[in-house]
């Protein structure tokens, strides 16, 4: 019944042709000869009126059927797209990549110039390690470099089965997965298990992965102040209370609270044990991101939970990238194989992607040998951050921000000038100035339209156990130097 | 050079754009095996409800992993019926995927031995290797998936220098004098002003897109689009309409009224349109109409989005994608994208075009400022083999290797159609899916193929419509014609034994004459 679909005209004509054909319906049941005349006079005009409407053309309200085909033309050829790209200008900031010739080990080479590494996130300083390089090459000549194919087509290796297991059982959890791109590590898990419909509480400081994550999620996504419990639990409070006013769609909304152990963009640490009591409290699963403290917190390097230590059950998936402490390419997810075991078949980023080159794998399952062989290291990393910490206290003009423990701490200027590209051009004018002095430091960098919150602009200062004493006086002093110099 | 005049406004149907046969077929899905596939998928789907009961009675076993006893309360983590697929359909036949390899993932390749006592709930590793399986899974179409020879070697140098991991972004302290060297050389070997590389091809696909195009832009994209597409355009948040599968009159008359309607409701007219094809569809072995795209996008003023990661290295007569294989010119696409993993042996994925586009990607893409650089070894054997493509490293290997894949191609096509299986796809294309429909033929082929050792890949729903499922098989350079000649007498026994052979356009074998090398004769540079 073609005519029953015309847009806008339902409301008016649908209702009349239904009372029509029942009208139609009941008088042809109450048929008979003997019926008056009238009866028989109504009844033909209802017969004609529907085969009228039958053989009535259709007429749909989206097309307008008043252009002509030469109009029609006349609009493609006339249309101009703006172009594929804006043009970016020559001395866009971030359009000059810095170049580093060699390895980005400890002394590096940036620009031709010979400086101290304090850009790379190489924490443990495994990146130049003798046994890694050994057993990534042995891996090389096993298995060839690449994986040729997604881990569901002759792509898994039993080093991959072999790696999967060893961070299972490092982190003490029943399963763990692998991903051979850090970032989309956990923008793949976090889709797999929030749908459309279902609530996420995000602190504002996530990184851009997960707000990629969230954002392929389509779930509704509610942002919480950073590290700001009371805030949080407002907000869960706000959603308990509309689950009252409809309970039964609260029985089937999964709820999701994501937070990183220590964030990248403030260098500061989530309040884990305050967060797994509001688990309990309000019924919401916990994602935990350990990009930049797998490796570095807990006595062991196991982590935030290690170092508050939490029971790591409590926490429902833990993603981490196995780029910053591990020195190797990829990241992984670990948690209950209940949580874990979906990933295979619905995280977007397993499944429809190469795995990971095997011998990178090797290169990971040793660094994971020797961070268990000597858990000094851990203890020395955290010196380490504490003596940075404290020599750059008291630059003039900026400030530090992040815990005395963290290894990847911000530069930020005390006294913004005001207009963000001129904050930046001048930070851009130290790093120049160490990067003379052969320090390298490197700008944080962000999108600076896409980013959600976006963190004010700042210099990257990172700590590895491969910087001595006297590395750590030069930075600082240089650092001080320069916005003595820059900043007046 | 071949030259293409694309100034013709009408495409007159494609005659004329094309300079070589375009053969593709997709037969009909016989009608009786139709039935007979939605039978066995209701057997199936009884018995799983069957199953179920059982376990929920506590009368089964029950395998499956359960929720912690502390968040019984909880909202529970997975809905019942999104696994009930998984649960009982898809852990029949468990063993044919995910299966463990040892070895090297070249022509022959070494397995991992795993058998299950309880029927593919849980996996042991009996110790054993099954060695020198014939491998028609991996995505080796050149053939350098190998740990000896000469890119190895040169992998094996910038290991020891470089170390393996970069612990930095493109845009912070990320960018070795490497990762410019490969740009540079992937430009050149694409024929385009300027490329930039990313660490992984999925990853290309799902962060460039939403830097090329937003709210207010159309995207149109193929019905059988890789998923790392869709993503990428689901997150740019553009409208996306989806035209039929490599038809071109259903592009047409999209682009006409996306332009003559311009947005809906408001009107206005789009910002741009951005078209999304792929070289080769993998799942269909069909090659896109490209020379036709190509007069349609230049007709209505679209951009072009190619996703080579197929195609790349595995088609044309110099293996520089299906631009040359149709004897284009690589400037009329306006983004030409591709991936490392399939014909080079490595990891990643590359975005070639305009000098203005691959500078606004530098500094607007989300991989270059938030994700971690490529491996300095992986960036060695894409430099390595590139240039072994190219012919740049002094020999002929590069071109020996391209044209032996399109023998073993075209040898492989035409012996599995004479044999009287039903064959997807377009005749050049070295991915071939072979149709089996019915639910149990999945499961069976998968494992008496193995048993005759030869591994192939089998693909049911959801990567393919319900009722066609299939078994796919990529051709390599590295498979010798004897190699070829063992799968081939395999498979038609497994093929017999099964049933699986409906074609009922049986060719009767052409006399073995040997391949025409005159096809290529025109486009030579």
């Amino acid at each position: 019944m073609a005519w029953v679909e015309v847009p806008g005209q339902e409301k008016v004509l649908k209702p009349l042709l239904n009372t029509v054909i029942i009208l139609g319906l009941i008088k042809c049941a109450n048929f008979s000869p003997q019926a008056p005349a009238y009866h028989l006079i109504l009844e033909g005009i209802l017969i004609l009126w529907i085969v009228r409407l039958l053989f009535s053309k259709t007429y749909k309200l989206q097309e307008r059927s008043d252009l002509t085909e030469k109009e029609k033309e006349d609009l493609i050829e006339e249309w101009q797209p703006e172009p594929l790209v804006p043009p970016v200008s020559k001395d866009h900031p971030s359009m000059n990549y810095d170049i580093v010739s060699g390895p980005p080990s400890h002394n590096i080479v940036v620009n031709g110039k010979q400086c101290i590494n304090f850009a790379s996130f190489n924490f443990l300083g495994l990146l130049d390690n003798e046994r890694v390089k050994q057993k990534a090459l042995a891996s090389l000549k096993k298995y060839g470099v690449g994986t040729c194919g997604p881990r569901g087509f002759y792509g898994t290796f039993d080093v991959h089965l072999e790696l999967e297991d060893r961070l299972a059982k490092f982190m003490r959890t029943e399963e763990a997965i692998i991903y051979s791109y850090g970032f989309a590590t956990i923008a793949s898990a976090i889709p797999a298990y929030s749908k459309r419909g279902d609530i996420v509480f995000v602190d504002e400081a996530a990184c851009f992965s997960i707000q990629k994550g969230l954002q392929a999620s389509r779930s509704f996504i509610k942002y919480f102040k950073h590290n700001d419990m009371e805030d949080l639990e407002r907000l869960l409070k706000e959603q308990e209370i509309e689950d009252q006013k409809n309970p039964r769609k609260a029985r089937v909304t999964r709820r999701f609270v994501v937070v990183e152990g220590l964030y990248i963009n403030t260098a500061d640490v989530c309040p884990l044990p305050a967060l797994v009591k509001l688990k309990y409290k309000y019924k919401v699963r916990i994602f935990l991101e350990e990009s930049m403290s797998f490796g570095v917190l807990g006595e062991h390097g196991r982590g935030v939970t290690e170092h508050f230590g939490v029971n790591i059950d409590d926490i429902d998936l833990i993603s981490a990238n196995m780029e910053n402490a591990v020195a190797s390419i990829g990241g992984f997810c670990c948690g209950r194989s209940f949580v874990i075991d979906h990933q295979r078949l619905s995280g977007q980023g397993y499944c429809f992607s190469a795995s990971l080159p095997p011998m990178l794998a090797a290169a990971a399952i040793e660094a994971l040998n020797i961070m268990e062989e000597d858990p000094d290291i851990f203890s020395v990393l955290r010196e380490k951050c504490e003596q940075v910490h404290k020599a750059l206290q008291g630059t003039p003009g900026m400030k530090v921000l992040g815990e005395s423990y963290a290894p990847a701490l911000h530069l930020q200027l005390e006294s913004s000038s005001g207009s963000r590209e001129t904050d930046v051009r001048m930070l851009r004018r130290i790093v120049d100035y160490c990067l003379e002095k052969q320090i390298a430091l490197t700008l944080a960098r962000y999108l600076d339209k896409e980013e959600r919150f976006l963190p004010p602009p700042s210099i990257r200062v990172v700590v590895t156990v491969e910087q001595t004493k006297e590395d750590i006086d030069r930075a600082a002093s240089c650092i001080r130097e320069a916005a003595l110099s820059i900043l007046k | 050079t071949y030259a293409f005049s694309a100034q013709h406004t009408s495409y007159n149907g494609g005659l004329g754009l094309y300079n070589r046969p375009f053969n593709e077929s997709f037969e009909e899905t016989p009608l009786l095996v139709a039935v007979l596939t939605y039978m066995g998928y209701g057997i199936l789907t009884i018995f799983g409800y069957l199953r179920d009961f059982l376990r929920d009675w506590k009368i089964e076993r029950c395998h499956i992993a359960r929720e912690r006893e502390e968040q019984r309360d909880f909202v529970p983590l997975y809905q019942d019926f999104e696994n009930f697929y998984t649960r009982n359909l898809y852990m029949r036949i468990r063993d044919s995927w995910n299966r463990p390899i040892c070895s090297v993932p070249g022509a022959k390749v070494d397995l991992v031995e795993r058998v299950s006592h309880d029927y593919n709930w849980t996996f042991d590793y009996t110790g054993r290797v099954v060695g020198g399986v014939i491998n028609m899974g991996s995505y080796n179409y050149l053939g350098f998936a190998e740990n000896t020879g000469y890119c190895a070697e040169a992998a094996a140098e910038v290991t020891m220098k470089y170390g393996v991991g970069v612990a930095s972004t493109r845009q912070e302290m990320g960018n070795l004098d490497r990762h410019e060297e490969m740009e540079a050389l992937v430009a050149k070997f694409l024929g385009v002003e300027s490329a930039i590389a990313f660490g992984m091809g999925f990853a290309t696909n799902s962060m460039n897109i939403p830097a090329l195009s937003g709210k207010g832009c159309l995207i149109l994209s193929d019905e059988l689009n890789h998923a790392s597409l869709v993503l990428g355009a689901r997150l740019s948040g553009s409208t996306i309409r989806v035209f039929k599968h490599n038809n071109m009159q259903s592009l047409e008359k999209m682009l006409r009224d996306a332009i003559v309607h311009g947005q809906p409701r408001t009107h206005r007219p789009w910002k741009k349109i951005l078209i999304l094809v792929e070289g080769i569809y993998s799942m269909e072995g069909s090659i896109v109409r490209l020379p036709e795209v190509i007069a349609l996008k230049k007709r209505f003023g679209a951009y072009l989005y190619l996703d080579e990661a197929h195609s790349i290295g595995a088609l044309g007569p110099a293996g520089r994608g299906v631009v040359d294989y149709f004897g284009l010119d690589p400037r009329d696409v306006d983004v030409m994208m591709g991936t490392f993993t399939k014909s080079f042996g490595a990891a990643g994925g590359y975005i070639g075009g305009r000098r203005e586009l691959i500078d606004y990607l530098r500094v607007h893409s989300h991989s270059a400022v938030y994700a971690t650089s490529m491996s300095p070894p992986v960036v060695e054997q894409i430099i390595t083999s590139m240039k072994c493509i190219m012919g740049e490293d002094g020999t002929t290997l590069g071109r020996e290797r391209v044209k032996r894949l399109a023998e073993n191609t075209v040898y492989f096509r035409r012996k599995m159609t004479e044999m009287g299986f039903i064959i997807y796809g377009n005749s050049d294309s070295p991915v071939v899916p072979m149709m089996l429909y019915l639910p149990a033929k999945i499961g069976a082929f998968g494992r008496e193929m193995l048993k005759r050792n030869i591994g192939v890949v089998v693909v049911g729903f959801p990567a393919t419509p319900i009722i066609e499922s299939r078994a796919r098989f990529c051709i390599s350079a590295a498979h010798t014609k004897d190699m070829l000649d063992t799968a081939l007498c395999v498979i038609s026994e497994v093929g017999d034994l099964l049933q699986v052979k409906y074609s009922r356009h049986r060719r009767l074998p052409s006399l073995d004459r040997a391949f025409d090398h005159s096809i290529y004769d025109e486009i030579q540079d």
